[in-house]
């Protein structure tokens, strides 16, 4: 059998987290960049998320947002419901959690019925069926006035902080890591590595594609749901298929099938996308070259051009950090 | 034993497999020689559960196999090497056999398995650590058949395992076939290479667009003024 190397990757987390509290409250770190660090562990669940459906499964999906979106309005509306009916309630912390969950449930409901279907179908063409899923959910919450429809889901109380979003990015990697080296991971490997000898060893390959799709789509509702609560707000174009092709990009920059490539690619390239917003505006103030923000997604692209020239299997290729390595216990 | 009675596979409206009828007696080799197109693969595959048969029975040890999902018929007995190898290309060599014992609860036995593998193909075991997808032709093909052992159960389909092998790796893949057997395993072989297949089968059948036109003996087919100057011309 083996087993999580739980206590490590938690001095770690603990670390990072008081690292983190310290530098925030003794004003080193300013709100900006806490506020890139929420925002950077959320895309940590998305890739992770992701990556069980792309990397480890197989199967190449391109509306991960679109069940990030689920999970933000759900948890949204949920949340915004109850304040409105007492907005004192001493249970805020557990109706922001239940939201949440409830969020994260209900992308996994939308996972289940776009999967069970679709996941029939291989490569280029569930990537199809994935990216026109996408665009219907934010279609859908565009025309719903209940919503808020093109303004958005406005007024959803903050909920998301630090701590809330560390403990949900912690438990996302452990859940997901333990998945993978389990039996259950050990199918899904099969599945994406040859589906027909998959088939012939015992696996029933449709089962594992679905319940991938489903426990992905659950962790990206969840990760919709922080977000909401975070910028409390859900808007449309959040979700778009341009989301999805970003997390998207962090799986592969990361190693497609490395956990935690997805997680430092998560990081390093939310990190640069706002790092360059800053530099760029930098450069044009200094020396008055007419270059806008929008430059900073040409470098962008460029980086990651060169990360797959000169590292096509990604950052980690498909190795794992010690911190989350299993060790094997009889 | 095996026993496949007026065996019909249609692909849409074309019928691949007409009537086909044969069995498999309990520690045997039984072989089933013919042409591209005869339906030997075809009838490998309705065997294991990836094709839909429209007619006949399937009867392994007298329970009726017929028409269940390919990953049912694992637990029920039947182990098949697929045509074109279909390793796990980027495991390593040991977690595709890891793998290929993925129904079995008790670990032990897998581990058991893997040792018999490595010990019957000994290039297999020096190449325990590197990925499925970096072999060469001949040891994919050894690993795939070392699946199939892995998975084990009750009879073990080897679909073409000398496709596309060098002559002298030819010869050591039907050795090999050859001690799996005496070791107690029963073997389903389909193959082109008639010569090859009938020199160690115990039985064989010849297939014709659709039909077991043919049966007796290895021995014997191997004699057969038709099948010398169809199969193995001569």
């Amino acid at each position: 059998m083996k087993k999580f190397n739980l206590p490590k990757l938690l001095i770690f987390v603990i670390a990072f987290y008081a690292a983190i509290q310290i530098l925030y409250s003794t004003e080193i770190m300013n709100g900006y960049i806490l506020h890139i660090i929420n925002q950077s562990l959320i895309y940590v669940i998305l890739a992770v998320s992701l990556n069980l459906i792309n990397g480890i499964t197989g199967q190449f999906s391109l509306g991960h947002m679109g069940f990030a979106g689920v999970g933000a309005y759900v948890s949204g509306t949920i949340s915004t419901l109850v304040f409105k009916i007492n907005p004192s309630s001493p249970n805020g912390m557990l109706i922001f959690i239940l939201a949440i969950v409830a969020g994260g449930l209900a992308a996994a409901v939308v996972g289940f019925l776009i999967g069970f279907p679709s996941l029939r179908l291989k490569g280029d063409y569930l990537a199809i069926v994935t990216l026109g899923f996408g665009e219907i959910i934010r279609t859908v919450f565009n025309n719903i006035d209940y919503v808020g429809g093109p303004r958005g889901l406005l007024g959803i109380p903050k909920f998301s902080n630090f701590t809330t979003i560390t403990i949900a990015a912690l438990i996302t990697i452990v859940v997901i890591r333990n998945l993978v080296e389990s039996s259950h991971g050990r199918a899904m490997l099969a599945v994406r590595e040859n589906e027909l000898a998959a088939e012939l060893v015992g696996v029933n390959t449709t089962r594992y594609k679905v319940l991938a799709f489903v426990i992905g789509a659950f962790f990206a509702g969840i990760a919709g749901g922080l977000f909401a609560h975070l910028l409390q707000m859900a808007h449309p174009t959040q979700f778009g298929f341009i989301k999805s092709v970003e997390v998207l990009i962090m799986i592969y920059a990361g190693g497609v099938g490395s956990i935690t490539g997805s997680t430092i690619a998560a990081f390093a390239l939310t990190f640069l996308s706002e790092g360059l917003r800053i530099g760029i505006r930098a450069i044009a103030d200094a020396t008055g070259l007419p270059i806008g923000g929008e430059w900073r997604m040409v470098v962008y692209s460029l980086l990651l051009i060169f990360i797959m020239l000169f590292k096509t299997e990604g950052l980690m290729g498909t190795k794992e950090s010690k911190l989350i390595r299993l060790k094997e216990v009889e | 034993m095996l026993v496949v009675k007026n065996l019909k596979v249609n692909y849409g409206k074309i019928e691949a497999i007409k009537d086909v009828s044969f069995e498999v007696p309990d520690g045997k080799i039984v072989t089933l020689i013919g042409a591209n197109g005869a339906g030997k693969t075809t009838t490998l595959r309705a065997l294991s559960g990836l094709e839909k048969t429209s007619g006949g029975s399937i009867v392994l040890d007298g329970v009726d196999i017929t028409n269940r999902e390919a990953h049912k018929m694992v637990p029920l007995g039947i182990s098949h090497v697929p045509e074109g190898r279909k390793i796990f290309p980027t495991l390593t060599v040991r977690e595709n056999l890891e793998l290929a014992g993925w129904t079995i609860k008790d670990k032990k036995l897998v581990k058991d398995r893997i040792e018999e593998v490595f010990e019957l193909f000994p290039r297999i075991k020096e190449r325990a650590a590197q990925l499925g997808g970096t072999l060469s032709g001949g040891e994919q093909q050894m690993l795939a058949v070392g699946r199939g052992i892995v998975t084990g159960g009750k009879i073990l389909l080897l679909d073409e395992p000398s496709m596309g092998l060098a002559p002298v790796l030819v010869d050591e893949i039907f050795s090999q076939i050859l001690a799996i057997n005496k070791k107690g395993t029963t073997i389903l072989l389909v193959e082109q290479n008639a010569a090859e297949a009938l020199d160690i089968a115990d039985f064989a059948y010849v297939l014709e667009v659709g039909y077991t036109t043919l049966h007796g003996p290895a021995k014997e087919i191997a004699q057969d003024p038709r099948v010398r100057e169809a199969y193995l011309g001569v």
